[in-house]
This record gives C-alpha cells, sequence and structure tokens, in this order.
C-alpha cells in the first residue's frame, strides 16, 4: 500500500523512531556509519525495524540517512551508495510484508553535508546525480517513498525533489528547525511549507506527498515549527517528528530526556496543530512510540495549541524564533559600482 | 537599494567614514570592497594591527551579534566571513612580519564519522576575523590526529564540532584521552554542533558550549582572559 493509499484511509499515521541512538543501544560505536550495518549487520537492522512494527508503526524509515556518495566518501564507501540503499531498503521491506498490515517503507534521505554554490563547491546538477543514485537503490530495494529528512537549505530540498520526480519515487520532505525558529540556512517553517505546496518551483502534479519538520532541538520547537506549516498550507499532509527531547550524557552513554508520557502528550499536541503523520526523531525508542501509538489512537480532537500548552506539556524553547529578521534595522544605503 | 543613490567611492572617505562603511560592507559580503578598503587604509600608513581590529574585527562582531540574535543566518554571515578571509589575506603576512599580538591559538576539527563542517567552518573564520590563529584539521578528525596537533601546534584551545547524534559522543572520547595523557588542563576545550547542548559539554568534561560560532568567539574571549588572569595571579 502506498502513504498517499495509507492515508486516504487514517487521519493520522505514526511514523517511526530513532535509528542512530537505537543502534547506540545494539553496539554501533561513534563515528561509525550506522548505514554500513545494513551490510555487516543486517539482523540488528531487521531487529530495530521490528521493534518499530511491534510498537505500532505505520510507516518505517530505512537505515540510509547517510547512504549518500557525498557522505559515504568519509568512510571510502562512494562507491556503494547504490548497494546500500538497496540492501538497507531490502531489509525494511521484508519486515514491512510481514507485519500482517499496511506497512510504508520510506526511504531515508539524509543531507550530503555540503554547501552548495556559490557558497561552496556541489553544484545543483551534481547534487540531483548524488541523490538520484541513493533513490535509485531505495526503490530497487522497494521503498515505497523517499523519505528527504533533516533539510537545511533549499537548493537542496529542490535537487532531493528532483531527483524523487526523476527516479520516479513519492516523495516526502522535512527540514529540521533548530535555528531561532528556521533552519540553519534561514527558512522559515511557513516559507518552507508554501514552496513545497505551492510555490512555482514544482509542478502541481509532481508535490510533494508531505511536508514537515523533524530532528531540531526538541519536540517543543518542532511542534511550533508545525504550527507555523499548517497555518500557511493548511491543506497539506504535514509531518511531525521531532526528537525524544534533549540529548543527556548518563556515563558513557548518550540518552535523550523525553519520557514515553511526553512523547504521548507530544503526539497528540502535533495531532491539534494539524500534524498527520507522527513519529519521533533521535532518542526516539520503542517505549515511547509504544506510549505515543496509544495516544493517537485514543485522541480526540481539541484546538490548536497555544505556545504556553505546548511549552508546559514538551518544555522550554530550546532555541526560540526571534522575528527581528522580518523587521530588520533601518540600514544606510548601499552604494553601487560604477 | 535606488540606483539613483550616488555611488560611494571608498578612497573619498575620511578614516572614520571608510571604516564604518567597511563596518556594512562586511555585513553585506562584499570582498572586493573590504579589500579595497583594506588597501586603503594600509595606504594611509595605518598598522596592519589596526586595520584588522578596528575595520575587520570590529565590523565581524557587529555581523556575530545578529548571528546571535537570529537576525542573520548561515548563508549571509558565510559572505561575511568570506569577505573579511579576503581582507585577512592581504593583512596576514604583514601582521605576522610586525609581529603583531595574538588572542590565542586555538586547534579545530570535526569529530570522527561526522563530514558537516559548515559550522565549523564559520567559528574559524569569525575566530580569526577576532584575532585567533586557528589550525583547523578538517572533518572526520580522531583522537590520534588531535593529539598529533595538540603536540606539533601547543594549542591555548581546542574546538570541537559535531552535528550528528551518532558523532557528538566522540567528543568525550577525545577528552578522556587528554585526562589519561594528562593534558587536559593544558587547554580550553570548546564543543558546538546543533545536537548539543549546555549540560551535555558539561558531562563530556568541556570547557564551554558553544551554540554558535558568535557565542564561540565570546567564549574564548572570556575564557582566554581568564586563563592569563589565572597565570598572572599563580
Amino acid at each position: 500500500m502506498t502513504l498517499a493509499e495509507l492515508l486516504a484511509e487514517r487521519p493520522v499515521l505514526l511514523a517511526d523512531g530513532a535509528t542512530g541512538t537505537n543502534l547506540f543501544d545494539m553496539g554501533l560505536t561513534s563515528g561509525d556509519a550506522p548505514d554500513m550495518w545494513n551490510l555487516e549487520k543486517p539482523d540488528n537492522i531487521r531487529k530495530l525495524h521490528q521493534s518499530f512494527v511491534d510498537a505500532g508503526s505505520d510507516i518505517i524509515l530505512t537505515n540510509t540517512f547517510g547512504s549518500n556518495a557525498r557522505r559515504l566518501m568519509l568512510h571510502k564507501a562512494e562507491d556503494q551508495a547504490y548497494e546500500l540503499n538497496k540492501a538497507g531498503a531490502e531489509l525494511a521491506r521484508e519486515i514491512a510484508d510481514a507485519a500482517g498490515r499496511p506497512v510504508v517503507v520510506a526511504g531515508s534521505v539524509g543531507p550530503t553535508g555540503d554547501l552548495f554554490a556559490p557558497l561552496g563547491e556541489l553544484t545543483a546538477e551534481a547534487a540531483v546525480d548524488v541523490f538520484a543514485v541513493q533513490m535509485e537503490g531505495l526503490k530497487a530495494g522497494g521503498a515505497d517513498v523517499a523519505w528527504i529528512e533533516t533539510m537545511s537549505a533549499s537548493e537542496e530540498m529542490q535537487a532531493a525533489a528532483t531527483a524523487a520526480r526523476n527516479v520516479g519515487l513519492p516523495y516526502v520532505i522535512t527540514a529540521s528547525f533548530d535555528t531561532a525558529g528556521r533552519t540553519m540556512m534561514g527558512i522559515k517553517p511557513s516559507t518552507f511549507a508554501s514552496e513545497m505546496m505551492s510555490g512555482p518551483e514544482i509542478n502541481d502534479d509532481e508535490r510533494p506527498t508531505a511536508v514537515g519538520g523533524n530532528c531540531g532541538v526538541g519536540a517543543s520547537d518542532t511542534l511550533l515549527a508545525i504550527l507555523s506549516m499548517t497555518e500557511a498550507e493548511p491543506n497539506a499532509v504535514i509531518v511531525c517528528k521531532a526528537n525524544a527531547g534533549i540529548p543527556v550524557v548518563k556515563g558513557e552513554h548518550v540518552h535523550y530526556s523525553g519520557s514515553p508520557e511526553l512523547m504521548a502528550d507530544y503526539a497528540g499536541l502535533a495531532i491539534n496543530a494539524g500534524a498527520r503523520i507522527i513519529g519521533g526523531c533521535c532518542g526516539t525508542k520503542p517505549e515511547h512510540l509504544m506510549a505515543m501509538r496509544a495516544a493517537i489512537d485514543a485522541h480526540i480532537q481539541g484546538d490548536r495549541p497555544s505556545l504556553d500548552e505546548i511549552v508546559a506539556a514538551c518544555g522550554p524553547l530550546a532555541n526560540p524564533p526571534t522575528d527581528k529578521s522580518d523587521n530588520p534595522p533601518p540600514r544606510k544605503g548601499r552604494r553601487r559600482r560604477a | 537599494m535606488a540606483d539613483d543613490e550616488d555611488d560611494i567611492i571608498l578612497s573619498e572617505l575620511n578614516n572614520e567614514e571608510l571604516v564604518e562603511q567597511m563596518h556594512q560592507d562586511l555585513y553585506d559580503g562584499l570582498k572586493d570592497e573590504i579589500e579595497e578598503g583594506v588597501n586603503i587604509l594600509l595606504g594611509r600608513d595605518w598598522a596592519p594591527y589596526k586595520v584588522l581590529t578596528e575595520a575587520l574585527v570590529e565590523g565581524m562582531r557587529i555581523v556575530g551579534i545578529d548571528f546571535r540574535d537570529g537576525i542573520l543566518f548561515v548563508p549571509e554571515v558565510l559572505l561575511a566571513a568570506n569577505a573579511m578571509k579576503a581582507g585577512m589575506a592581504i593583512l596576514r603576512p604583514l601582521l605576522i612580519e610586525s609581529g603583531a599580538p595574538r588572542q590565542g591559538r586555538i586547534v579545530t576539527g570535526t569529530v570522527k564519522g561526522d563530514i558537516h563542517d559548515i559550522g565549523k567552518n564559520l567559528v574559524g573564520m569569525m575566530m580569526e576575523g577576532a584575532g585567533f590563529e586557528v589550525i583547523d584539521l578538517g572533518i572526520n578528525t580522531d583522537v590520534d590526529q588531535f593529539l598529533a596537533a595538540i603536540d606539533e601546534h601547543k594549542p591555548d584551545m581546542l574546538g570541537m564540532s559535531a552535528l550528528l547524534t551518532t558523532t557528538m559522543p566522540y567528543m568525550k572520547v577525545v577528552i578522556d584521552t587528554l585526562k589519561e595523557k594528562g593534558i587536559r588542563d593544558d587547554m580550553i576545550v570548546l564543543v558546538g554542533g546543533a545536537p548539543l547542548n549546555e549540560d551535555f559539554a558539561m558531562a563530556v568534561g568541556a570547557d564551554a558550549y558553544c551554540r554558535d560560532a558568535a557565542v564561540a568567539v565570546e567564549t574564548a574571549k572570556e575564557l582566554m582572559a581568564r586563563k592569563h588572569n589565572k597565570l598572572a595571579s599563580a
């Protein structure tokens, strides 16, 4: 079943939890590429997907967040991009098909880590090629949808979206709103949602299935971004996939501060804010998802939450928005060279 | 801006106006104008260190404040830092020649397994803009590379960056190794990156968490001043 079909059947879908931080619990060490486990330790990846399916996820993301050639260079595995993505999608497909209910396989596509020209070296054409190789692998492995996530630059989102269309996969795009309510590159949630859902860069029949926010700096900050997106594009399917609180160090390990109860409250607030696909990013374990599943199933639609309600349930904003850049201070005239 | 505005001819401005214009040009990331301004001031017999501090460092300080306050974002700050770098390229050999004072020396790197260096590069450029000497080890830096650089350069500070949940714990690996070797207290350790926070920085044993490049520069200056005071009173 495709993501669009499942969305037509149900008002709200539960996505999955964290990949990297859960793989730590299975022995991944800091600095290693989680993606290599698709080939080296496939049973651990199966186990991760199964734990999400058992917790009630309707959508599971492949372990391919960093499987683009630009990032794989770091592990001297840039030639394995197609293979790693195909293997990653096959593992998730296998678990989804055995679930006994519809589970969508979403092929995770993360950023390249490179700056686009003219600020950096990467051209739009080269980026489309990099993403296309990754998505060809995901499609061959059985992914239902390309899940482009943790984005911050508009050029990179457009490149990934173009690649998905070229490869022939439906796609979802979510950005990380971690800097004063915007992405690192300064994009507001409402601007992002409108660019994707009604902007001139994309034809109407080629728009993403859903847009939204993921990762970022905490559940409250991401919920605020969701409110801004649902206000700007009330008809769009919006994804909310926030971190389970903030990272804290306990002994040798990194934990996330959010409890299952907090994530259950967060799921309810996300629905009230207008999100239709809800999941967790870093730090979200199966026990969080189980609590979120129960909260979604028992949810009674409420009013759009205020910032105060969000903060009361999920904690203070980690990096509050500023409206100053909407009204920049008056500046003197700029000269033009003759 | 309106095209009918009169062009500003940099060389016709007096020193005070020129420096103020350079602050604006840095803010707008105008590289050619910054190079021209630096050369004009040098031509008026300004000491290279005076050009650095009054035109470039002060200009970047203003950029840093607006970055910290969410008025400017990474693209604008990168353009400003690139303009600053162009000015620095002219000044650097002259500064070395004239033995100008330095704020301190910092070794930076994105930790092992992490490719993200946009923030770290910004920190480097803004640190340099503030008068620090920066030795950048690039991306995917393992503990042996950090140790070798510390041994070679004897830095006052170590700056580590990570953007991924899967790589940020590596900062603890590096700091624990510094402790084992008994050299942790020889330097100030600054950490930064999107998923980090203050408590995380304290828990891994860093001296400070720097939310962004502007905060990194402020923190570095403050901790260096404290270090000097401590040495002076010891």
